[in-house]
């Protein structure tokens, strides 16, 4: 197991990861770093908002019982100091750190993680990290206002936690998201927690200016000797790729998430080239078919859309090599990412083949969704829509916002769309959006039923033997790829620049803007002191 | 002049109930909710149990008509409702933006009049001149080059290539606000300058401007009493539309120089569908440019008598 993620860690991290790790840390300094997500946070409640922009934030303040380890590209535990099953994989005993402490000085206990859990489940309130939550028994109770405590958490002492679950799931890929940070209970029932944050994280609340910035400054008490390095993190809000651009070279901020017009400008300078990060993150690009929709119902059809298009070509010139060619849902980074698997191969003439088999010789029309996002929306579509008509098909872009979109695809209206999915990092999470289980409104947005898929990811979530749970979800990232449910464009490159005096950046492919802050180092390079 | 004021308080608010019904009409046919934009980012999957609490917790599954007359209900009470995202009264996250938007407004429009009416004057004095022929191809370069354009040369020149103004930022410092408010206030200088140069032209060759040089006063007092005054109305008048205008255009200039006003703030809750954020921010931004064309109104009497109170 542990060669595979090893295996699966080389591959995920692309580039230059290995920044300058043989220094020795400093401690002090700033670090500017930037939320380019949107040009607001939703606020200071990390648990109102599952959105990546939050994240950035939060993970400075706060912590979660498990978080994503970079380096071995596998979640570990992070409050949780150690932790036993019982034999039939369902209740957990987690012993917590003794030495983590909150900003206002008061020890982590299991108390806090009940009361945290609890208030997620609130079934009054809609927090994002119910999705999560819900995997320990009794929650769902609570959700529904059956129960006023989740009956599967029990405090066995100040340290220890009784954690029953429902299913036998590993908890670290459901409590390493931020939604599920722990709260102090004392504090957090208070109305000033939604604009004063306390957390268990490396820094402690300073100032959020909505809209513009927030600003930490080191914790003390943080519970990892030496961490973290920096005095202060500055993470400023920047919405346009562009200014962040200015911003980067004028040196004003220490690193910056790149799209792909600054990545090409950047690799081809030779100075700004020396200071990037590569990762494949855990997202998939593809156009999903409605599977219900007449021409898209025959495998051929779907097959045939994979081989009309040029996937490499457009990687190439449109996306600019930020991206890495998809072979089927599971991507490089994941530990059950077969690198035997190829890719569809480009040949209009099979894909005339397969459709005349298929009963469509002249081709047919479809209705494409679409939001006019760079990477993964109308720019795209636009390029592969001449090479359909080559083969007969012919694509209507359908131009919707990305909201829109979402919404579409919940609810199942739409006959092709463009997206990027979260394809990660939990490959059975993952596959599990095409279980015939798994409604259209959830992630089976395509509407995908296959028998044997089914059977093999029930297998999977039930053996003990991660061997064997590895295999079934190869076989079923391979069915997925010849059932062809979807285009397989690719998965996400990110990449973030970074100036000469930052180290200890994290290659994280679950999200390259999610960084652990008290790793990141500033030298005395820094122009600020 | 107070029964002016009543009036001109008594016509805003027809114009903002008529504001709030289309904003809330309109943002109940487009597409898409807040639900769904929080998968939006192609980053985050949203579960369909939470999905569906949230749909009710904020109401959405409401019929129009029940939606409407609760917030008609709660617009009586002067309030204007809880932000989805912040969760927070709009009010307050409306007040957070406000000052911002405030400040990057005045300053792009104080730009815009310290050198945009002066412009205009000199220009008309020598009609044809060099002076005039130069201010006027910039005015109409002003008014046509697009502010995101405009901010990202600005940036690029002024803080990467020479290095004088930070490119971003906000508080304390104010060298933070030269740069949004020169590319904000571009385009209203040179409506200034062009509507300056069109006033003092009409007026210079007004029958009272010609008895008062017949007359032999000198060009000081005819330029002092009779070309500035006259023209100050209507440079006025422009002064106030413009005011109401860049506060609406403040949303590209906010969003390039990450400035935490209302444009940016707005921006977010368009996409993300927090509609009461939404349509708070809209009738703050109408009742503005109510409140400064009353303003502009009354200095407009008092400088000219002429014009009544009606």
């Amino acid at each position: 197991m542990f060669k595979t993620f090893a295996i699966a860690a080389s591959v995920a991290t692309i580039g230059f990861a290995t920044i300058a790790e043989a220094q020795t840390p400093r401690r002090g300094g700033t670090f500017r770093y930037t939320a380019g997500y949107g040009s607001s946070f939703a606020g200071m409640d990390i648990h109102t908002s599952n959105r990546a922009q939050d994240e950035i934030w939060a993970r400075a303040i706060h912590r979660t019982l498990y978080n994503w380890d970079s380096d071995a590209n596998k979640p570990v535990p992070e409050l949780v100091a150690s932790s036993t099953v019982s034999p039939d994989g369902l209740v957990h005993t987690l012993k917590l750190r003794d030495d983590a402490f909150f900003h206002h000085g008061r020890k982590l206990s299991a108390d806090d993680v009940i009361w945290t859990f609890n208030r997620i489940m609130d079934g009054s309130k809609s927090y994002p990290g119910a999705r999560y939550v819900r995997v320990i028994k009794g929650a769902v109770d609570v959700e529904k206002g059956q129960a006023k405590e989740i009956s599967g958490l029990r405090k066995i002492d100040d340290s220890t936690l009784e954690m029953t679950l429902t299913e036998k799931v590993d908890p670290a890929f459901s409590f390493m998201f931020f939604v599920t940070a722990i709260y102090p209970a004392d504090e957090a029932a208070k109305e000033s927690f939604a604009t004063k944050p306390i957390g268990l994280g490396p820094f402690k609340f300073v100032e959020y200016v909505p809209g513009s910035r927030l600003v930490a400054e080191r914790w003390e008490k943080f519970y990892k000797p030496g961490m973290p390095y920096a005095d202060r993190v500055v993470i400023s809000i920047m919405g346009e790729a562009a200014a962040r651009d200015v911003a980067f070279r004028n040196k004003e901020i220490d690193a910056s998430i790149l799209g792909p017009v600054q990545y090409v400008a950047y690799q081809a300078d030779p100075n700004l080239s020396k200071g990037m990060l590569e990762v494949a993150e855990v997202f998939t690009r593809h156009m999903g078919m409605n599977l219900s929709y007449k021409p898209f119902t025959d495998k051929r059809v779907r097959q045939a859309i994979n081989h009309a298009i040029d996937t490499d070509l457009i990687i190439r010139r449109l996306v600019r090599n930020k991206a890495v060619r998809a072979t089927s849902w599971l991507p490089t980074s994941s530990p059950a990412y077969d690198e035997s698997l190829k890719p569809y191969a480009f040949d209009p003439e099979k894909a005339k083949k397969l459709l005349a088999e298929a009963g469509y010789p002249n081709g047919f029309e479809f209705e494409w969704t679409a939001s006019p996002n760079e990477s993964w929306g109308i720019p795209i579509a636009e390029a592969v829509i001449p090479m359909l008509e080559r083969v007969g098909i012919k694509a209507k872009i359908k131009p919707v916002e990305a909201t829109v979109l979402a919404e579409n695809m919940r609810k199942g209206d739409f006959q092709a769309f463009l997206y990027s999915s979260q394809s990660g990092p939990d490959p059975l999470t993952a596959l599990k959006c095409y279980h015939s289980a798994t409604p259209v409104s959830a992630c089976n947005y395509v509407g995908f039923k296959n028998a044997e898929v089914d059977k093999l990811l029930d297998d999977a979530a039930a053996t003990d033997d991660a061997a064997k749970r590895l295999a079934n979800l190869k076989k079923v990232n391979a069915i997925i790829q010849d059932e062809a449910p979807i285009w397989f464009f690719n998965y996400n490159k990110a990449v973030m620049a970074y100036q000469p005096w930052v180290h200890g950046l994290q290659a994280n492919s679950t999200e390259l803007a999610y960084q652990d802050y008290e790793k990141v180092w500033i030298d005395e390079t820094s122009p600020v002191k | 002049m107070l029964s002016f004021l009543v009036r001109r308080v008594l016509q805003t608010i027809p114009i903002v109930l008529a504001v709030a019904f289309l904003i809330f009409v309109l943002f109940s046919v487009i597409p898409g909710t807040f639900a769904s934009s929080l998968s939006d980012d192609g980053r985050s999957i949203m579960d369909p149990a939470v999905v569906e609490r949230m749909t009710k917790e904020l109401g959405l599954n409401d019929p129009v008509a029940v939606r409407f007359g609760r917030y008609v209900l709660q617009l009586a009470q002067l309030d204007l409702g809880t932000s989805f995202r912040t969760r927070q009264p709009v009010t307050q996250v409306l007040a957070e933006r406000t000052g911002p938007t405030l400040q990057l407004c005045f300053a792009a429009m104080a730009f815009a009049i310290i050198i945009g009416v002066p412009l205009g004057f000199i220009a008309a004095l020598k009609p044809g001149g060099m002076v005039d022929t130069i201010s006027m191809v910039t005015a109409v370069s002003g008014l046509s080059v697009p502010k995101f354009w405009l901010g990202l040369i600005l940036m690029y020149l002024f803080a990467l290539k020479l290095g004088w103004l930070p490119s971003f930022g906000y508080g304390g410092d104010p060298r933070y606000l030269v740069l949004p408010a020169v590319a904000l206030g571009v385009a209203p200088l040179a409506l200034l300058a062009r509507t300056t140069r069109a006033a003092v032209l009409e007026i210079m060759n007004a029958d009272f401007v010609r008895t008062a040089r017949s007359k032999g006063m000198s060009e000081g007092r005819v330029v002092r009493w009779h070309l500035a005054r006259n023209a100050l109305v209507i440079v006025l008048t422009t002064v106030g539309l413009q005011f109401g205008s860049v506060i609406g255009q403040a949303v590209v200039v906010e969003k390039l120089f990450s400035w935490p006003g209302l444009g940016s703030l707005l921006v977010d809750s368009v996409t993300l569908r927090d509609i009461p954020v939404v349509q708070g921010a809209i009738l703050l931004i109408v009742l503005f440019f109510l409140f400064t064309n009353t303003i502009v109104d009354v200095l407009c009497a008092l400088i000219d008598p002429r014009i009544k109170y009606s």
